[in-house]
């Protein structure tokens, strides 16, 4: 059985080990398995990656729904301006930002092998972040006690679901800080896994970064 | 991985007994066998998965061909009476939205799960027990779509589901709760389906087997991946809101506090239009395995195809207002839209010529898979045809809301997507199997089908620049469409035949083979070119006996036949000698869980509590939270080896390039001789 194939090449096998076809010979460099996987990323990361890759079109979309929603709330309606408190707010975000640097902190204590500074940090990162859910409890009663509740408006709509949305993921940061933490002092998770610790951090740089954007485009642009 | 430097690689050597670890939480004892229903419900090997996905996509075909069929029947003659207003609105409704979610995605995920790792050299996915959890996630979504017919009505609102029209006040049953929250649930299987084979693709990838020498297919698949990983989270957000709504009285699309439809529309598409790439990318990867093998040729034009495989993943998401043109979105965003519309038709296009260039001057063979993607070629090619047609805005302000429009996906989706599906069933079920479909019969079936389809489809052109509406239960008699809606009615009859033929090849050619009558094939039935042929059909548990190492595209073709100086093609050595016959004994693999099927069954609960009593709501969290808990603690393998218990997921960190338990054996395939390894 013959048969015409033009478009490849053929070279002797063992010619054939370094020749890539089509022009793309430096791709044959490319694929070395550093640390074991074709990338050298461990397959965790990568998916902590490509799942925080997804929950930027998540927020995207919500905060564009935000933005759309609040340029066609009705005149004389309860909107931005009669609700947020920009300094309380300033507070709660700075606590949230600080809890980004205890997040590292913690990380590098437990790449140094420092398991009981890592205990102190991971959980002054999940403080700070229940400070910061708490003053989002707080800040929805006022709201509500200044008359914005969920189906008042367009506006409240949006906003508790914004906010409410990343609040969520504050809380599940936090579960999922603590459960280090309880993995830790029951002997499962020493500094050969810092890598668990480091991927709970991306999430949670994360939502600090989400954060920042929410905080600048909605609260610091109210009009 | 190396072949050399990891001992813990080789985790047994061969001779051994197949490794089943005892138990998972101590008190509830690991699921294990290879046969029976067990083996099924609670299995994480990738290729079960892909055999459970393509058979629960049938059974929707099914479910979703009927609803068809209800809908012709009621348009068959002018003044119908089969449907009321109100069931033929869910009817069409769930017609669409079973094709779509329930049928064309999970068929194209039964492949990329079957056949992605394969096609790498891979031992399975990167997260086996998340595999399993998507199918079963998107299984229950899909099952408990359908419910909604028992449990007072079915959506209603179309498969786009326009708010504000499904929002309480012009859709007031639970149909579009359900369309809400059952949607909601398929996402979650897409999405974490999505990110396991982007990992396994990029991380799991046998020696040598660089980007560029993969094949076509294991490309168009990890580009849907990665469309479905930035789509879905968007049609989240808008079922969300639309949820929101409808639940909890948020103003989202009230337009009587503001609210702009468009908010919907806007949501809606830009998750819908890369949703038509990742309904039609699978099939086109599929036809570029094909084509090339029955013209035993290679693919023309392979970087090219490539390329425009990725400049359609990155166009399609600049074109989703051409769905808006009649929305009032403007005359810049009209004009630019409708540009971005015409380019996307260059990619396209670039694939279509190659694969006729693929053709040209090949020795072409023209079996039922061969014939299946000739045909998904031609009728994807009208498809193309009428959609560059609406891509020019005044003529689509004509077309829009006319069956022209319907005849265009139909074109695309059934000619395009579901043809090529069927090519890729008749071309890997031997791989699957272990026997090839009855080809007469299977010949039978693609005329049948040719015939129904276009019987169906052609004349709506027609009927569509006649003026006639979509989504409209009757017509009137003086209206002229009375002929070309009878001849579709009896297209779509024949096309019901043709269906029923190809259930009918499977059925007698699983009889025959289990008769003894149907010969078992070897490894390679079609002298085909890509990595899952070099191993036994069926594929065996471990999928290869070796470590396959790669050194240039269709590298097992290569190991099989050789080419001359003066370009004639000689064999080298025979498939059963290249191929690995699946012998290897004592491969450690990833044990099957009861978790991912327990997790999934949860979420429908936390759905119908949402939408009839909370109460259920919480059972089904505290289900979620219990699996969540057991998935945690059970490691994905052996329970002695405690470094492979993770904490929210199911591979280990770092090391291996397998899953996380899933070790190749250090001897590696390289095919540098294989003329050593003939008679």
């Amino acid at each position: 059985m013959t048969e015409t194939d033009t478009a490849l090449a053929d070279p002797a096998p063992e010619v054939a080990q370094e020749q890539a076809p089509q022009g793309h010979a430096e791709e044959a460099v490319a694929v070395q398995e550093v640390g074991g996987t074709t990338t050298g990323i461990s397959h965790n990361k990568l998916m902590m990656w490509l799942f925080l890759g997804s929950e930027c079109l998540l927020f995207g979309a919500l905060i564009s729904t935000y933005m759309f929603a609040k340029s066609r709330l009705p005149e004389g309606e309860i909107g931005p301006l009669d609700v947020f408190d920009i300094p309380f707010t300033s507070v709660s975000s700075f606590v949230l930002l600080m809890s980004s640097l205890t997040m590292v902190l913690a990380l590098s204590a437990m790449n140094r092998g420092n398991e009981r500074g890592f205990r102190i940090w991971i959980t002054a990162t999940s403080l700070l972040g229940g400070t910061f859910v708490a003053g989002q409890v707080y800040e929805f009663t006022v709201f509500y006690n200044h008359g914005l509740g969920y189906t008042t408006n367009i506006f409240g709509s949006a906003f508790y679901t914004l906010t409410g949305f990343h609040g969520v993921h504050v809380s599940i940061g936090i579960v999922m800080l603590m459960s280090l933490l309880m993995m830790n002092l029951r002997g499962s998770l020493g500094p050969d896994r810092a890598e668990r610790v480091e991927l709970i951090g991306l999430y949670w740089h994360f939502v600090d970064i989400v954060w920042i954007l929410i905080f600048t485009i909605i609260y610091l642009f109210p009009q | 991985m190396t072949t050399t430097s990891e001992p813990q690689q080789l985790q047994l050597t061969a001779g051994d007994q197949m490794v089943r670890p005892s138990s998972s939480l101590g008190m509830l004892a690991r699921p294990r066998g290879d046969t029976g229903w067990r083996s099924w419900l609670f299995t994480v090997d990738h290729k079960r998965i892909g055999i459970l996905y393509g058979a629960a996509a049938l059974i929707f075909l099914v479910v979703g061909g009927v609803e068809a069929l209800l809908i012709r029947l009621q348009l068959a003659a002018p003044g119908g009476r089969v449907l009321s207003e109100d069931a033929y609105n869910q009817v069409f409704t769930m017609h669409g939205v079973t094709m779509v979610f329930l049928v064309i995605m999970p068929l194209a995920a039964a492949f990329s799960n079957f056949l992605l790792p394969l096609q790498i050299g891979a031992r399975d996915v990167a997260f086996p027990r998340l595999n399993a959890f998507s199918f079963w996630c998107f299984l229950f979504g899909g099952i408990f779509l359908n419910t909604s017919w028992m449990l007072g009505g079915a959506p209603d609102g179309g498969w786009f589901g326009y708010a504000p029209n499904s929002g309480l006040v012009f859709s007031p049953s639970h149909g579009m709760d359900f369309y809400a929250l059952g949607l909601q649930i398929t996402g979650i299987a897409s999405l974490v389906s999505a990110i396991n084979l982007i990992v396994t693709v990029l991380n799991m990838r046998t020696k040598g087997m660089s980007l560029w020498r993969m094949p076509v297919l294991s490309w168009m698949l990890l580009i849907v991946q990665f469309l479905l990983l930035f789509a879905i989270p968007v049609i989240t957000v808008a079922l969300f809101l639309l949820m929101f709504d409808r639940l909890f009285g948020a103003n989202f699309f009230n337009v009587a506090a503001g609210a702009d439809p468009l908010l919907w529309q806007h949501l809606f598409w830009i998750f819908g239009h890369p949703e038509v790439y990742i309904l039609i990318l699978p099939a086109f990867g599929i036809m570029s395995e094909v084509i090339p093998t029955f013209s035993r040729k290679p693919l023309f034009g392979y970087p090219f195809m490539v390329f425009s495989g990725i400049a359609i993943g990155f166009m399609g998401w600049g074109v989703w207002a051409h769905h808006m043109f009649t929305s009032g979105v403007g005359p810049i965003s009209v004009a630019a839209f409708s540009l971005s519309t015409m380019f996307i038709a260059v990619p396209t296009g670039v694939k279509i010529l190659n694969w006729l260039a693929t053709m040209w001057g090949g020795r072409l063979q023209f079996t039922t898979a061969m014939l299946f993607s000739i045909g998904a070629v031609a009728m994807f090619t009208i498809g193309g045809l009428s959609g560059v047609t609406h891509a020019i805005a005044p003529a689509d302000t004509q077309q829009t809301d006319t069956f022209y429009i319907v005849a265009h996906f139909h074109y695309v989706i059934f000619g395009g997507s579901l043809l090529g599906m069927l090519s890729g069933f008749y071309f890997w079920w031997p791989k699957a199997f272990g026997y090839k479909l009855n080809e007469r019969w299977g010949k039978a079936s693609f005329w049948v089908l040719m015939l129904g389809f276009n019987l169906t489809f052609g004349p709506m052109h027609i009927l569509g620049l006649q003026g006639m509406s979509r989504r409209i239960q009757s017509y009137s008699a003086d209206a002229g469409f009375s002929f070309w809606n009878a001849m579709a009615t009896v297209g779509a009859f024949v096309t019901a035949i043709g269906f029923l033929i190809f259930i009918m090849n499977i059925y007698r050619s699983r009889k025959a083979y289990r008769s003894g009558l149907l010969k078992p094939v070897g490894p390679d039935p079609w002298d085909a070119r890509a990595l899952e042929w070099m191993t036994a059909s069926p594929v065996p548990e471990h999928n290869f006996d070796r470590e396959i190492v790669v050194s240039r595209q269709d590298e097992f073709w290569h190991r099989k036949w050789e080419i001359k100086d003066d370009g004639k093609v000689v064999r080298r050595a025979r498939a059963e000698d290249v191929a690995h016959d699946g012998s290897a004994k004592g491969i450690h693999l990833p044990s099957p869980s009861y978790w991912p099927i327990i997790l999934a069954l949860g979420l429908p609960l936390l759905a119908y509590g949402l939408i009839f009593n909370i109460w259920i709501s919480i059972i089904g969290g505290l289900v979620v939270l219990g699996a969540i808990y057991g998935w945690v603690l059970e490691s994905p393998d052996d329970p002695e080896a405690h470094d492979h218990e993770e904490h929210h997921s199911d591979a280990v960190s770092g090391n291996g390039s397998g899953p996380a338990d899933v070790h190749l054996p250090a001897v590696a395939d390289s095919g540098a001789d294989p003329a050593a390894k003939a008679l």
